[in-house]
């Protein structure tokens, strides 16, 4: 599996800009008019914010519930690593984990997907073929986005190529916290066309990473997020991992709504995926609280809503076994990655 | 639309942790003794069972409490040195503190409150205020009231069933802070959690007759009130019993401050954080049942984002939840009593008679038991008395206004003035308005929320002085003035 850039990708020129849903046809005429409809937006209150997840958090999720939320989080999952250190054989052993959590059940739920670097993404698409788990490769110079765009858009047809079926790529933060709202928007929607299957058999899913830790306040989190569902993105994705802080339950709460606004604006569904620091079982399940209560039941599916992680998916399978035997096993009951 | 797949399973709070005895006396002078009155029943609101009889107290049982009091203050509680009196407030803040689970699980079975809102809210409050009030026990002299404050000598305090616990902290924690004594009656059908305040009085070795708990339904806060021996009257309840209070006080050397109706205005401008706001409206109205005197019951709403507004309302009343208080999960409780549900019913059927346009999410009521779903008026007229009346439950009156002005004046057009809310982002127009508002509370991109170190009273109607802070203070203590 080789790591060709594509020779023709330098010299590619962005498409001409594609204009977004209605009813916001116009709003990307020029960057005075993005940066008003983006500064229009209702703001948030943090404190208000806050206060709202802290009451989410405390919701008792038992028995039935608790079942059905440790088995939809696990059905969640893209698994990730993405380390330097990643090597073919870490992703087999992560695909092989991805099409059957835990060996001793065969009940327990596949992931939804194996998240890897665009390098990685044959061996995990190999590895996973006929599984219906799915390949999801970060790209467009993860996770710091420095790079000029024709890198990033023969990162992401590269990845395509070697079979990843998603594209996680990052925003430029850079500018997007300049104000330079157009130039963001633009690369999203070049990065969604070259997901484009080499085949012409449809395309990648394109998740957009806004790296909320960045973006640092809450309403900079909503604006960035209807930036890049007006430019296409199939999901609108936290974070990358690599910064702190990472998912938080506040900037999820502010992406869910987002998502819900979009749709009821356009009619366009748009799924969410909270991205690194989320551990265990109970984090999980408050996020599907907050999915269910904000969102709405609509995205308690893997098709609209996915947890980044690595560590988490051990603890979750941890939960299940206790749920199912009434005691709890150790770290040795569960795989190391 | 399809089933959630993500349905709650229950997740009951324990009731095993309190120990409901079958009746109840009356706490006099550090003990449990009989009511000369005929008992009375309370009941869980949420079911109708009955948890226990409780004693009633007569006139002659209150002249007994009065003279305890009276007693314990000469002879006790007024000579002690502040910093002990410090002491017992810390004792008793850190037993309402270790005891919290056992005080909120009583409280929703009594008041019929979520469990979430008495384990969240009205205990830890309640705690609060002792510990507020006892870094104060010796420190008046610095409280901006004068040299020396003194005492006024005997508490007499009436309070409501909204928030049996919560009212009784704001009573009884800075009348022993300022170093009175009080005999106090809890309402008729909420006096469990009071009764085991007793109880911890007697834990913390609280000095007899510094603390006399009195039940009772009107004809015993009567008593409590018109007590010759008592200096002070502090009592929170309803505009019509606080004027008879008045009346009845009026001309006697008794100190009064009452704390009674509202009907709040939330206002919400165009330039709101609108999610936030909806949320803010939602805790205003729904929070207790709406049963809070200080609720933002008339939700004003700019014109040009009224249809927004509410429906997201909408569509966020659509995820509460409603049922057993005990339920770890329930966001709605039950009304306190059948009275108060009749109340209710009548008002929110005027609204309909009147014109408006009634609203509530399609949700099934437990069939026993005393329930109201949330209710939400558009098209409210100002004249309509659903705008005017308290209605103290779950139900919100939405009005519209276009300007600034506009809002303050239809605000400010109430008989009451207890609390107001304004959402907006921007600063400016926050401290104008509030300027504006005629109510003892204004909060801004907040609602209800509740703090020992805020002075909390109201305006016209609503009442006279106040209650926490260094403000309240001053409703205890000779030679200032509340």
């Amino acid at each position: 599996m080789t790591h060709v850039l594509d020779p023709d990708a330098v010299t590619a020129e962005t498409p001409p800009r594609r204009e977004p849903l209605a009813p916001y046809r116009d709003v990307t005429r020029s960057d005075a008019a993005f940066r008003a409809f983006l500064h229009g937006l209702p703001g948030v209150d943090q404190v208000g914010a806050e206060a709202r997840v802290a009451v989410l958090g405390t919701r008792s999720i038992k028995t039935t519930a608790k079942a059905w939320a440790i088995d939809t989080a696990i059905s969640m999952v893209d698994l990730t690593t993405l380390e330097g250190a990643d090597t073919p054989g870490k992703v087999r052993s992560l695909a092989a984990k991805a099409r059957r959590p835990d060996p001793g059940d065969p009940s327990c739920p596949q992931v939804a997907a194996v998240c890897v670097y665009g390098d990685l993404a044959g061996v995990a698409s190999e590895a996973l073929a006929g599984s219906g788990v799915h390949t999801a490769a970060v790209a467009t110079a993860f996770p710091s986005g420095r790079a000029s765009r024709a890198v990033k858009l023969a990162d992401v047809r590269d990845a395509v190529t070697n079979g990843a079926d998603e594209i996680d790529m990052v925003i430029d933060r850079g500018a997007f916290l300049a104000g330079r709202y157009l130039d963001v928007y633009d690369e999203i929607v070049a990065v969604k066309e070259a997901c484009a299957r080499p085949d012409g058999q449809g395309r990648a899913h394109l998740k957009v990473i806004l790296e909320t830790g960045e973006l640092v306040t809450l309403d900079a989190v909503r604006r960035a997020s209807w930036l890049a569902m007006l430019a296409g993105g199939d999901f609108i994705k936290t974070s990358t991992g690599k910064v702190s802080p990472a998912a938080t339950l506040p900037v999820c709460l502010v992406m869910l709504e987002a998502v819900r606004d979009f749709r009821a604006a356009t009619g366009r569904q748009v799924g969410v995926k909270p991205a690194g620091g989320i551990r265990n079982t109970k984090d999980a399940v408050k996020h599907l609280v907050l999915v269910n209560e904000v969102a709405g039941p609509d995205w308690l599916s893997p098709d609209w809503f996915r947890f980044g992680a690595s560590s988490l998916l051990n603890d979750l399978l941890l939960q299940r076994q206790k749920l199912r035997t009434g005691h709890y096993s150790g770290p040795d009951h569960v795989t190391i990655d | 639309m399809t089933e959630n797949p993500f349905q709650y399973a229950p997740a009951p709070e324990s009731r095993s942790i309190v120990d409901i005895a079958p009746s109840y006396g009356l706490f006099v002078d550090g003990e449990f003794v009989d009511g000369g009155g005929k008992s009375f029943k309370t009941v869980n609101p949420a079911t109708e069972e009955v948890l226990s009889e409780v004693a009633a107290g007569t006139a002659e049982d209150v002249d007994r409490a009065v003279r305890a009091a009276r007693r314990a203050f000469t002879r006790v509680w007024g000579p002690m040195r502040p910093a002990d009196r410090g002491k017992y407030l810390f004792r008793i803040a850190r037993l309402l503190q270790e005891r919290a689970r056992e005080f909120a699980v009583l409280e929703s079975l009594d008041n019929g409150k979520p469990i979430r809102e008495s384990r969240d809210v009205d205990v830890p409050l309640a705690a609060a205020h002792f510990f507020y009030h006892a870094g104060w026990a010796d420190k008046l002299g610095w409280a901006g009231l004068g040299p020396g404050p003194r005492p006024l000598g005997v508490a007499g305090q009436v309070i409501p069933w909204n928030f049996p616990l919560l009212m009784l902290a704001w009573k009884v924690a800075p009348a022993l802070a300022t170093g009175n004594t009080v005999v106090l009656k809890p309402a008729e059908t909420t006096p469990l959690t009071a009764l085991l305040f007793a109880e911890v009085c007697r834990q913390a070795d609280l000095p007899p007759g510094v603390v006399n708990i009195v039940t009772g339904a009107g004809d015993t806060g009567r008593a409590v009130v018109e007590h010759d021996d008592v200096d002070k009257v502090a009592f929170t309840g309803s505009t019509e019993v606080g004027r008879s209070i008045a009346r009845a006080v009026a001309g006697t050397r008794k100190k009064l401050t009452l704390e009674l109706g509202g009907k709040a205005a939330n206002i919400v401008f165009d330039d709101a954080p609108i999610d936030q706001a909806v949320d803010g409206i939602v805790q205003g109205i729904f929070f207790n049942q709406g049963h809070v005197c200080c609720a933002g019951s008339r939700l004003l709403v700019q014109e040009n984002v009224h249809d927004e507004v509410i429906a997201s309302l909408q569509r966020r009343i659509g995820t509460l939840r409603l049922g057993d208080p005990l339920d770890k999960n329930t966001d709605i409780g039950a009304i306190n009593s059948a009275e108060q549900l009749a109340r209710i019913r009548e008002l929110s059927d005027v609204g309909v008679a009147e014109g408006a346009q009634r609203w509530q999410p399609a949700c099934e009521l437990p069939a026993r038991g005393f329930w109201f779903p949330p209710t939400v008026f558009t098209d409210v007229s100002p004249a309509h008395r659903i705008a005017r009346d308290e209605v103290f439950g779950p139900v919100l009156s939405v009005l519209t206004f276009r300007t600034p002005d506009e809002a303050v004046a239809k605000a400010n057009n109430t008989t009451y003035g207890l609390s107001a809310g304004i959402w907006t982002e921007k600063g400016s127009r926050i401290l104008k308005i509030a300027d504006q508002l005629r109510a003892g509370v204004v909060w801004a991109n907040t609602f209800n929320k509740f703090d020992p170190t805020s002075p909390f009273g109201g305006y016209k109607q609503s009442g006279y002085g106040r209650e926490g802070g260094r403000h309240g203070l001053a409703a205890y203590l000779k030679g200032s003035d509340a």
